[in-house]
């Protein structure tokens, strides 16, 4: 799987079925070195940001999508834009709080749990949690701070998976200039 | 070449990457015996001259190599004072090399972060709310092209006032270092790029827009 070092073109394809393990070997390796689920889940969350702030920048490279107004257009942004790049998936929005500062992002599938099963020892371990940390690391990037987490898990039995945004605060410290 | 340099900023106004594509081309070489006819002075740490113009060597140009071999400053590659040496008859004829002196690595450092603060300025003035900071600065010899992306990183281009395509120019270097810098994951965010392969596909992306003139749209 090397890359060339003159890629012309991003439409080089992988086998998911390599993605789906490759996320699976990581998962259960960390659990073998922390052996504690809770950790695990703040050990992928850290990976996750730091994926983050550097997938922002793939992102805006090749979208050319502009500053967002509003939450509501971030979210969109996240569902429509972002995850049918990256995923290939694209979740709806809906439960939005009545103050416009939360909403929820319910995934029908998610690629990263292709064929997996959650024991019941790790009941409390949140096996994607690694998107929680990209997500909160891209917004952080562009002057959003955000909470993400799980609402509701397939592997945990519910119906969906929900991934649950709340909105912080916009992040003032070195904004880029023209943004104020 | 009618793109001369690339610069990227990044958010705090420190000079992560700088490439020169150029080379200067008001430069002499020349043979000279003694007595020297060019009165020469030492001004910022190099050599240059004060007083003296012949054969394309200028007011104001700095000493740049001594018999083909680069000189450091004041002195020469083996140490030596150069305005000692050319006082000395016996080392004559030499053959000195005269031209614009090149920016220092410290020099282009400090007239970034100096863009960078002068980049505010461009949306500061603006009598509209929401404008974007400086996007083009021309003088007579070149044109700056700035652009900041949403995450405060400035891709900066200095190209000859004719070329154009730039704006494509710079977002293909946008994805350049999104690729190459940013998923090389021994690269820390916001430090010096000192990634090969991006220095190879920066330069590649230079010779395309050099040659195609118009970049055309981003691929």
């Amino acid at each position: 799987m090397s890359r060339q070092s003159n890629r012309t073109t991003d439409s080089k394809k992988m086998n998911s079925e390599l993605f789906t393990l490759t996320y699976g070997a990581l998962v259960t390796q960390l659990c073998k070195d922390y052996e504690n689920d809770e950790e695990v889940n703040k050990q992928l969350d850290k990976m996750g940001y730091n994926i983050g702030v550097r997938l922002i920048e793939d992102f805006l490279a090749r979208s050319s999508v502009g500053r967002c107004q509003d939450f509501r257009e971030t979210a969109d942004v996240i569902a429509k834009v972002a995850f049918k790049m990256y995923l290939g998936i694209t979740p709806s929005v809906t439960n939005w709080s009545p103050a416009g500062d939360e909403f929820s992002l319910i995934l029908e599938s998610n690629p990263l749990v292709d064929f997996v099963e959650l024991p019941d020892n790790h009941s409390s371990l949140v096996y994607s949690n690694l998107l929680c940390g990209v997500l909160r690391g891209a917004l952080e990037m562009v002057q959003m701070a955000v909470d993400v987490k799980f609402a509701q898990d397939t592997l945990r039995g519910d119906n969906v998976t929900e991934i649950r945004m709340k909105f912080i605060k916009r992040i003032e410290e070195n904004l880029p200039a023209g943004d104020e | 070449m009618a793109i001369f340099s690339v610069y990227v900023v990044n958010k705090a106004g420190g000079l992560i990457y700088q490439y020169d594509n150029y080379v200067p081309r008001a430069e002499a070489e020349k043979t000279f015996s003694y007595p020297l006819d060019l009165v020469l002075k030492i001004h910022d740490e190099k050599v240059v001259v004060s007083f003296g113009q012949r054969d394309g060597i200028r007011v104001g140009h700095a000493l740049l190599s001594i018999n083909g071999v680069d000189v450091n400053g004041k002195f020469t590659a083996d140490g030596k004072e150069i305005i000692e040496y050319l006082k000395d008859s016996t080392n004559y004829p030499v053959s000195i090399r005269f031209g614009r002196a090149r920016l220092s690595s410290n020099e282009k450092l400090m007239l970034a972060s100096m863009f960078h603060s002068l980049f505010a300025i461009g949306s500061q003035l603006s009598p509209e709310v929401g404008s974007s900071g400086i996007e083009m600065l021309e003088t007579d010899m070149f044109k700056l092209h700035c652009f900041q992306t949403l995450t405060g990183i400035k891709f900066i281009v200095l190209a000859d006032a004719r070329q154009s395509g730039i704006d494509a120019l710079l977002r293909k270097i946008y994805k350049i270092y999104s690729d190459f810098a940013l998923k090389n994951p021994f690269y820390s965010l916001e430090m010096p790029i000192r990634c090969e392969l991006f220095d190879q596909n920066l330069k590649g992306a230079l010779e395309i827009a050099d040659k195609a003139g118009n970049f055309g749209p981003v691929s």
